[in-house]
C-alpha cells in the first residue's frame, strides 16, 4: 500500500479542482462560510469532521447539485455553474458515489453502467458494454452484470455505482460517505476499491467516518467545522499533532481508553 | 336441485340482450378509461409541480370527486344540467362524462403517488451522471413511474367496468337492467328466475374483471423491487 512515494512531486501538479471562498446556505443559514480549496492532478484530499459540518454539502456544491450563494467552482478552470450551459459536459468530468448507493432498480447491472456512456456520451453500446464489464472485472463483479440491484449486497451495490462513475472517464472523483450505510464486513471490499484507484493516480476528494482508511488513502485531510476549513494537513501530521483544539477534541472520539 | 331458473335464459333472446347490455357496461367503460388515463397522467404530473394556485385547483376536484358518492354525481350530470342548463344529455354521455371525471381524478392521484415515490436520490445520481432533465424522465423516473402505475390503473379499471352498474340509475339499459327486465317480463312463469339470471350477470362481470385482475397481479410480481 505505498502510494505516497510517487506522490513526492505533488506540488508540482497543476491544480484541477479550485474552490474559491464558496458560501453556502439554507434557508439563510449559512452551512459553508468562504471554502477555499485547491485540489491538483492525482490528490487524494479526505475531508473529515463532525456530522453537521457541510462536509457532504461540500462535494454537492462542487458538482452543483446545489446552487451556491458565493464563491465560485472550477474545474480545469471551467466555472462549474448550477445552470451553466455546459453543466452536462463538466458534469461528465466529475464521478460521485452516495452513501445510498442510487443504483436505477429497474435496470441491470451492466444498463446502469452503460445508460450514461450511451445517452450523455453517444459512445456505441457495444463499446461501452465491454468496457463496463471490464470494469466490473476489476471491482470483482463480472458476474453480476446481468443482475438487477435488488440481487446484490450493499457492498456490492456500491461497487457497481463506483464503475458506473468511473466509466464515464472523469478527471476527478467524488465520495460522498460511500460506506456509512454498509454493514462493517461490507466496508472493505469498497475501500479496497478506493485504494486501487489511488494507486492509479486518480484525482479524488472523499467524504469519510473511516478514520483509518483516512489515514492510509489520503494526500491531505481536511478538517472541516461550522463551514470552516480549520485543518489542511498531510494525514501523518493531522492524525499525530492537529494544530486546533477542535480537531484535536474530533479526533478523540474515534479513541477508547481501557477501562481497567 | 332448487330451480334457479337459468332456462329462462334459454327463452327468446335473452342471453343476447344480457351480452348486449354488458357490452353497453363495457362501452360507457372503456370510453372513459380511454378519456380518463391521458387526462390522469397530465393531472397527476400537474399535481407534483410546485405552482400553489395549480395545485389547490387539482385538490379541491380530487376531493369534490371523491367525496360525492358516484350515483350522486349521475343524478347531478343526468337531471341536474337539465334543469339548471336545459342541456339534454343522453343517459349513455351522462354516464362517460360521470365516469371520466372520476377516472380522471383518481387516476391523478395514483401518477401523483407513484411520482412522488420516487426518490429524490434518483435524480440526482441521474443528474450527477450527466443526463439532462429530459434523459432523466425518459430513461429513469417514467420507466419506473410505470411499473408503480400499471396494476395500480389495471385495479382502477376493473372498479370503473364494476361501478357502471349503477348508470341503470339513469336509465341507461346495461346488464344489471337487462337482467332486471327478464326477471320482471317472467315474475310468473318463473318465478325463481332471480337467483339464476343475477348469478348469470355475477359470472359475466367475473369473466370480464378476473383476467384483468389477474393481469395487475401478473405485472404487480414481476416488476417488484
Amino acid at each position: 500500500m505505498d502510494i505516497t512515494d510517487n506522490k513526492e512531486n505533488m506540488t508540482e501538479a497543476p491544480v484541477l479542482l479550485s474552490v474559491r471562498g464558496l458560501v453556502k446556505s439554507f434557508d439563510g443559514k449559512t452551512v459553508l462560510d468562504g471554502i477555499d480549496l485547491d485540489v491538483r492532478q492525482g490528490e487524494v484530499v479526505v475531508i473529515v469532521g463532525p456530522s453537521g459540518c457541510g462536509k457532504s454539502t461540500l462535494l454537492r456544491c462542487i458538482n452543483a447539485l446545489e446552487p451556491i450563494q458565493g464563491g465560485e467552482v472550477l474545474l480545469d478552470g471551467q466555472k462549474i455553474e448550477k445552470d451553466g450551459k455546459n453543466l452536462t459536459a463538466i458534469r461528465q468530468k466529475i464521478g460521485m458515489v452516495f452513501q445510498s448507493y442510487d443504483l436505477f432498480p429497474h435496470l441491470t447491472v451492466l444498463d446502469n453502467i452503460t445508460l450514461a456512456p450511451q445517452k450523455v456520451q453517444k459512445r456505441p453500446r457495444r463499446e461501452a458494454e465491454e468496457e463496463a464489464i471490464s470494469l466490473l472485472k476489476r471491482v470483482g463483479l463480472e458476474g453480476k452484470a446481468g443482475s438487477y440491484p435488488r440481487e446484490l449486497s450493499g457492498g456490492q451495490k456500491q461497487r457497481v455505482a463506483i464503475v458506473r462513475a468511473l466509466i464515464l472517464h472523469p478527471e476527478v472523483m467524488l465520495f460522498d460517505e460511500v460506506t456509512a450505510a454498509l454493514d462493517p464486513e461490507m466496508v472493505r471490499e469498497v475501500l479496497d476499491v478506493i485504494l486501487q484507484l489511488a494507486r492509479q493516480g486518480r484525482t479524488m476528494l472523499i467524504v469519510t467516518h473511516e478514520m483509518q482508511f483516512a489515514r492510509a488513502i489520503a494526500d491531505r485531510v481536511i478538517f472541516l467545522d461550522e463551514g470552516h476549513v480549520l485543518e489542511d494537513l498531510p494525514p501523518e501530521r493531522f492524525f499525530t499533532e492537529p494544530g486546533t483544539e477542535r480537531a484535536k477534541n474530533f479526533l478523540h472520539m474515534f479513541e477508547f481508553e481501557a477501562v481497567r | 336441485m332448487p330451480d334457479l331458473g337459468l332456462n329462462v335464459l334459454l327463452k327468446g333472446k335473452n342471453m343476447q340482450r344480457l351480452l348486449s347490455g354488458l357490452w353497453t357496461a363495457m362501452r360507457i367503460s372503456l370510453i372513459a378509461v380511454a378519456i380518463s388515463m391521458p387526462l390522469g397522467i397530465l393531472l397527476g404530473v400537474l399535481m407534483t409541480k410546485k405552482n400553489p394556485v395549480v395545485r389547490a385547483v387539482l385538490r379541491v376536484y380530487l376531493e369534490f370527486i371523491r367525496i360525492m358518492p358516484q350515483m350522486v354525481l349521475l343524478f347531478l350530470v343526468f337531471f341536474g344540467t337539465t334543469g339548471a342548463f336545459g342541456w339534454n344529455l343522453s343517459g349513455e354521455l351522462s354516464s362517460i362524462i360521470v365516469f371520466s371525471l372520476w377516472g380522471t381524478a383518481e387516476m391523478s392521484d395514483l401518477v401523483r403517488g407513484a411520482l412522488i415515490s420516487i426518490p429524490k436520490h434518483q435524480y440526482e445520481s441521474s443528474e450527477a451522471l450527466g443526463l439532462s432533465r429530459s434523459q432523466t424522465f425518459a430513461y429513469v423516473i417514467i420507466p419506473q413511474t410505470v411499473r408503480r402505475l400499471i396494476p395500480l390503473s389495471i385495479n382502477l379499471i376493473t372498479r370503473m367496468i364494476k361501478t357502471t352498474s349503477l348508470v341503470l340509475m339513469i336509465g341507461v339499459v346495461e346488464v344489471l337492467k337487462v337482467a332486471q327486465q327478464i326477471i320482471e317480463a317472467n315474475r310468473m312463469a318463473s318465478p325463481n328466475a332471480a337467483f339464476g339470471i343475477y348469478l348469470t350477470v355475477f359470472l359475466l362481470y367475473f369473466i370480464v374483471c378476473w383476467p384483468i385482475s389477474m393481469l395487475a397481479r401478473r405485472l404487480e410480481k414481476k416488476w417488484k423491487d
